[in-house]
């Protein structure tokens, strides 16, 4: 075998231009591919699920009533929603992959709510926020959907607070009518009122009167609270999210958008540049004609499957571990996990040779089996790369179960999980099986060959 | 039976081989031997199965039924198109091969068949720019790289213009005369009557007959004056064919 591959490595070696445009050729397509991933998707899909009990939907915002709702309404013409009843029942959603995210609006959001408007000093209101991150690109968009969302619902909020608030510091230091509930309207004397009552009550009083001291001291701090209050309106502007938003990831990846686009053109570039390899130089060996000569006793059928395998799985992973090892001193991954990475990119180099191998083993020549890997996997990378949300959950189950018999998606989940972290052997185990099947199939197609 | 086959000892036999292709019958029962020495052609129509045979012969083909036994040695084999690669050098694609054959000292056998083949002066040369003869030359050396006992060649003079036939059949004779047996399948039947001890007619997968030209000759009678070639005619035409 390793004159074989000797024999291969030395033919490459004299196709400067194919091995140029092998490498070039992959490297751009994933790149575009990484960078295209990162253009604006179409609305996702979030569940929704309002725990407030309609009675309790509306809050007091200065005078007026709101319905807190309205501000779901908003949510709504950004997204795709399927409403649910439970919190239970969100997560279910997004946990399946039928939604990519879910807001769960609790039932006690309105009361703290009105708390917080009425300056009582009770707990901020939080909703909750569930992600699906299988595809970062899409957690990415579905978490600034939803947050935009509620930051323009605090914007408002805070508005509202800022402007009953410097109402009420108004009449404190200027005196005026406030409206109480039960009581009715109110006469405030004020701070400055107050300041000058007490001031001409001291004019009017001896010099020498005891009390002319005391009413001093009232005078000033009427004067330093009604100057200081003032003050304390920029200090009020300051409260802009009176609403918490609480995230958390149910399913998917914890990898940023850079990772991800990053893990995406690096098992691209292995994909091509393994599958071309491999299915290329096997087919060269008949397109030579010294196919029948090789197997007439000098090496046997599954000698050269795994000879080619090995080629293509050798380039991959020496084009990979190099990319990955530019891009994540780029985008600062984690190189104290680059044991893991390396693990992952021999694995899948393998996997992708053996499918290259097996689509080589029935292709008569080089640009027919060039094709051949070229209309296979490209559908597939596509079909691995399609989120949960994105299509309707029947259409989703099929792509999964047809994108799990391809090496693309497990090399996604593995790299994922070696660089981020989350279950490794899982993917890693996918990949070694699709790796032995596509050996097989391989194998099992030389016998035609002759 | 000629006389080499008479009193050389047999390398090869073929017994009962067949070959089908889901209904197509390729092959059907085809039995002989090869001795030590002899040149046997394999001649017919096209689509008779003459490279099939050779194909099964040596071991690059599995047969649906029968068995191939060689009797001690190697079979080098010579396919119809030159099965090397374009982009190495003679000299490199011997040295791959002898090294795949397991060749004891591989620059020695490299030296010998470069010397052999008459193409050290283009041992450098990558044989994708080697004209049709010289790439032939260098497939027919491929496979004499491991001193096989018994030489397989289809169609090895197809791409050949006269003298370097000429050459060609001058070496495969003396590799015969060393105790090489030679079975080589061609469309040539002049080749067959000059070159060949025996003739192994085939047609649609079937043995017709197994004898030296002449026999075939005497077999079909008729005209004395016919050549051989108007004789194979006439007796794939006796047979239905």
């Amino acid at each position: 075998m390793r004159w074989l591959l000797l024999k291969d490595l030395q033919i490459l070696r004299r196709s400067p231009l194919l091995v140029g445009v092998l490498v070039g050729y992959s490297v751009l397509v994933s790149l575009v591919a990484g960078l295209a991933l990162s253009s604006g998707p179409s609305k996702p899909t979030v569940a929704f699920a309002n725990l407030v009990p309609p009675e309790k939907s509306r809050v007091a915002l200065g005078g007026r009533q709101v319905d807190a709702t309205k501000y779901a309404d908003k949510l709504f013409a950004k997204v795709i929603p399927i409403r649910v009843k439970t919190r239970a029942q969100a997560i279910a959603k997004v946990r399946s992959g039928e939604a990519l995210g879910a807001l769960v609006v609790p039932a006690d959001v309105t009361e703290k709510l009105q708390g917080t408007l009425g300056l009582s000093g009770a707990g901020r209101p939080t909703v909750e926020v569930y992600f699906n991150a299988d595809n970062p690109l899409k957690r990415q968009f579905v978490q600034d959907t939803i947050t935009s969302t509620l930051a323009e619902a605090n914007q408002a909020i805070s508005a509202e607070v800022l402007r009953e608030s410097a109402r009420y510091l108004n009449v404190i230091v200027a005196g005026g009518k406030v409206a109480l509930p039960i009581i009715g309207s109110v006469d405030i004397l004020g701070l400055r009122n107050a300041q000058t009552i007490v001031d001409a009550a001291r004019a009017g009083l001896p010099a020498d009167a005891p009390e002319r001291a005391a009413l001093a001291q009232v005078s000033r701090f009427a004067r330093l609270a009604a100057d200081n209050l003032d003050l304390s309106k920029p200090i009020l502007a300051s409260i802009s999210s009176p609403v918490r938003v609480k995230e958390t990831i149910v399913a998917g990846s914890k990898s940023s958008l850079s990772a991800f686009a990053a893990e995406a053109a690096v098992i691209g570039s292995m994909m091509f540049v393994a599958l071309l390899l491999a299915a290329g130089m096997l087919a060269l060996e008949r397109e030579e004609n010294a196919f029948g000569r090789l197997i007439g006793g000098l090496v046997s059928r599954t000698e050269l499957v795994a000879e080619k395998v090995v080629l293509a799985a050798l380039a991959a992973f020496a084009l990979t571990t190099v990319m990955l090892g530019i891009l994540g001193a780029l985008i600062g991954l984690d190189f104290g996990r680059s044991p893991l990475w390396l693990m992952v990119l021999a694995v899948g180099s393998v996997a992708f040779g053996a499918m290259g191998v097996a689509i080589g083993g029935a292709a008569r020549e080089v640009r027919s089996a060039s094709l051949a890997a070229f209309v296979v996997s490209l559908p597939v990378a596509a079909l691995s790369l399609v989120p949960s949300g994105a299509v309707a959950s029947g259409v989703y189950d099929v792509i999964h179960v047809i994108s799990a018999a391809f090496p693309f998606r497990p090399g996604m989940r593995a790299l994922d999980a070696a660089i981020s972290g989350g279950d490794l052997l899982v993917p890693l185990l996918h990949l070694a099986a699709l790796a032995l099947v596509f050996s097989a199939l391989a194998r099992l197609s030389l016998r035609r060959f002759a | 039976m000629t006389d080499v086959a008479a009193t050389a000892p047999v390398a090869l036999t073929a017994d009962g081989v067949s070959k089908a292709y889901g209904d197509r019958r390729a092959l059907q029962g085809v039995s002989f031997s090869a001795h030590r020495g002899e040149r046997i052609a394999i001649i017919g129509p096209n689509g008779a199965g003459k490279t099939t045979l050779l194909q099964i012969l040596a071991g690059s083909l599995t047969p649906s039924g029968g068995s191939v036994s060689l009797v001690g040695g190697e079979i080098g084999w010579v396919p119809q198109q030159p099965a090397l690669y374009s982009k190495l050098s003679v000299a490199e694609n011997l040295r791959l091969f002898a090294r795949l054959e397991r060749c004891p000292d591989v620059e020695a056998t490299v030296e010998r068949m470069l010397d052999q083949t008459g193409l050290r002066d283009r041992a450098r040369d990558e044989t994708g720019s080697l004209s049709g003869g010289n790439r032939q030359r260098v497939n027919v050396a491929i496979g004499l790289l491991a001193e096989p006992s018994v030489l397989l060649l289809d169609e090895p003079t197809s791409s050949l213009d006269p003298r370097q036939r000429e050459r060609l059949w001058t070496f495969v004779s003396g590799l015969a005369e060393g105790g090489t047996a030679v079975v080589y399948a061609t469309h040539n039947v002049a080749e067959a009557e000059r070159f060949a001890d025996r003739v192994l007619v085939l047609a649609d997968g079937e043995l017709l007959f197994s004898g030296s030209p002449r026999e075939l000759e005497r077999t079909v009678g008729g005209d004395a004056q016919a050549d051989f070639e108007s004789a194979f005619v006439s007796f794939l035409h006796e047979r239905g064919h």
